[in-house]
């Protein structure tokens, strides 16, 4: 048994690495990082305007471009050697947020009934709850990266106190809409479904809407700021529509 | 004149399904599509029509439905009980249900997903390029009493095929590709893996399969801390527990827990219809063996419609057995009857 298809080459990054049959990818780093994901979305931008025959579709994770493609007509070797040109042709780590980036503002419920664990999220910061909320209302995020369910974002990057661990057990069920915290980043729940991230606050907004011509919200290089709103104004918000309250502008 | 089928009962994991949404995994979206798209590929042969039409997947048992207009099916996939207005009905095969004959299926016999494919396609709306349910997602929902399946427009009137399907009940081995951690796995543990006789946990779904086995479970060292990456159907992964989780068609498209490595796609349908009393073994290949199985599978499904033939009745179904005429043709009288 031999395990090369899915080495790095090399060890430095970016690197190239099967996943399963008819995938690859193209990582550059091995942690998180603001170079690394701008590199990834360009780079995906880049093999998006490549259309390379044979090539199915293409995605980005935080810090890495996902490929697939038929390998019985576009055999793995092609298409490494296909990204391997890609990769060279500029510093990727240098390249620019993707173009058309929106502020949102998402009002939240922190804590409550809504949001019950922001007492033991604020506690694993090592802050009191008031310091809590504000560090998490104030913050400015950036959509990383979509994934995990339609149109869900990954959002960061939260001031070092909330490096904290996703918790040992599943939360059973958390709903749509939930703002969770763990490893410096937010989630922002488009489904419900079971997680390991803590639930600190509640927002009313739909991020994933297939009966629209515009099913999904948020892009990647977005920011976010999610706003304080009392649980009484939430419940308008949530009878308002998908938006739940949300507003965009266009940045710069 | 619409064809449809008026469902009168529905067993409760039935959902409309073709080949998935393509093209939304950078939006969070996975495929989804068929449990088990060769059954798809079989249905289609069956009906001499295309593989990309939707059909109707049915997890564990079928349903009632009536015919409200003369109406081609075909049954593929995990074979169930089958019976049209009470006479039984050969699976893996193509018949007509005529206007006002109910089509009954019931528990499946062998396997998890059962499939009934319409001549013509079920032609419920598409929304976002495909009629898959994808209920992770909230895309759908699962077909219920009452509801009526459009058909598509069927050119086609050949019945009474069949074919013998490819060979995916029952367990067996499972061919796997290494993935982007199966290097953070010691020698020693994806030896282990791989002598492992595994059963499908009996709550599977289209999302991922428990596997359970005896002994220790296969976790390792800094398993937690893997960055959220990229997860592809077929995916292994290891969750917190040490316990292997196969990846369905309709997971989630990044994930934290890592990765043993990927079941190989020719090889999914095999996972898929495991019963839970099936035993599943894995076995790591290597992607240049991989490209041979797979080019021989591609082989073998577009071959299908060349496998379909006329199904040899059996006398003891023909009800006007006596209206026939048995005795014809020539005998030349030295026959020993």
């Amino acid at each position: 048994m031999t395990l090369t298809t899915a080495t790095a080459q090399g060890g430095d990054w970016p690197c190239i690495r099967t996943v399963g049959f008819d995938g690859i990818l193209i990582s550059f780093a091995d942690r998180l990082s603001e170079p690394a994901n701008r590199a990834a979305l360009a780079f995906r931008a880049a093999v998006e305007r490549e259309s390379w025959s044979g090539v199915a579709e293409s995605s980005t994770s935080l810090v890495s471009c996902f490929v697939r493609f038929d390998p019985l007509g576009l055999p793995h070797a092609e298409m490494q050697s296909k990204l391997a040109t890609l990769l060279s042709a500029r510093d990727w780590y240098g390249a620019d947020m993707p173009e058309g980036r929106r502020l949102w503002r998402i009002p939240t419920v922190y804590g409550s009934d809504l949001a019950p664990q922001l007492g033991e999220a604020a506690q694993a910061a090592g802050l009191s709850e008031a310091d809590a909320v504000r560090s998490l209302s104030t913050t400015k995020v950036r959509v990383q990266t979509i994934g995990f369910a339609p149109g869900q974002p990954y959002l960061g990057e939260l001031p070092d106190c909330w490096d904290i661990p996703r918790q040992q057990a599943l939360t059973a069920r958390i709903p749509e809409g939930a703002l969770t915290v763990a490893i410096r980043q937010m989630v922002l729940f488009s489904v419900s479904t079971p997680t390991g991230w803590r639930h600190v606050g509640q927002t009313a907004i739909r991020l994933f809407r297939p009966e629209s011509d515009a099913p999904f919200v948020l892009r990647p290089g977005d920011e976010v700021l999610f706003p304080v709103v009392g649980r009484d104004a939430y419940e308008n918000l949530a009878a308002s529509g998908p938006d739940g309250g949300a507003t965009c502008e266009a940045i710069r | 004149m619409r064809r449809a089928l008026l469902i009168r009962r529905a067993g409760p994991g039935m959902t409309v399904q073709d080949r998935g949404r393509p093209g939304y995994l950078v939006e969070g979206l996975s495929r989804g599509g068929a449990a088990d798209p060769l059954a798809l590929s079989e249905g289609a042969a069956l009906l001499r029509q295309s593989p990309d039409l939707a059909a109707i997947e049915m997890a564990g048992a079928g349903g009632d439905f009536l015919a409200e207009e003369d109406i081609r099916i075909a049954l593929t996939g995990a074979e169930m009980r089958a019976t049209l207005d009470g006479a039984t009905l050969v699976w893996n095969a193509s018949h007509l249900v005529a206007a006002g004959s109910v089509l009954s299926i019931g528990a499946a016999r062998s396997g998890t997903y059962g499939y009934l494919h319409i001549g013509g396609g079920v032609a419920t709306p598409k929304r976002m390029g495909s009629r898959a349910a994808h209920l992770s997602a909230g895309l759908g929902a699962p077909l219920a009493a009452g509801d009526r399946i459009r058909a598509g427009n069927d050119p086609a009137a050949e019945v009474g095929r069949g074919l013998t399907p490819l060979p995916r009940f029952g367990g067996g081995q499972v061919r796997v590709l290494p993935s982007l951690q199966t290097d953070l796995f010691p020698q020693e543990v994806l030896e282990r893996f791989q002598q492992t006789d595994f059963h499908r946990d009996h709550r599977g779904n289209r999302m991922g399969m428990r596997m359970n086995s005896d002994g220790p479970g296969f976790l390792v060292e800094g398993a937690l801390s893997v960055l959220s990456e990229v997860i592809v159907p077929g995916d292994i992964q290891i969750t917190g527990d040490g316990v292997p989780f196969v990846l369905m068609a309709e997971c989630q498209t990044t994930g934290g827990y890592p990765r043993i490595g990927t079941v190989l796609p020719c090889d999914l349908p095999r996972v898929a219809q495991a019963l839970p009393g099936a035993v599943l073994r894995f076995r790591f290949i290597t992607l240049e063996e991989a490209m041979r199985v797979e080019t021989r599978a591609r082989a073998e499904e577009a071959a299908l419609r060349k496998q379909v033939k006329p199904l040899i009745r059996d006398p003891r179904d023909i009800p006007d057995l006596l209206s026939y005429q048995l005795i014809s043709g020539m005998i030349a009288g030295n026959e020993d009857m």
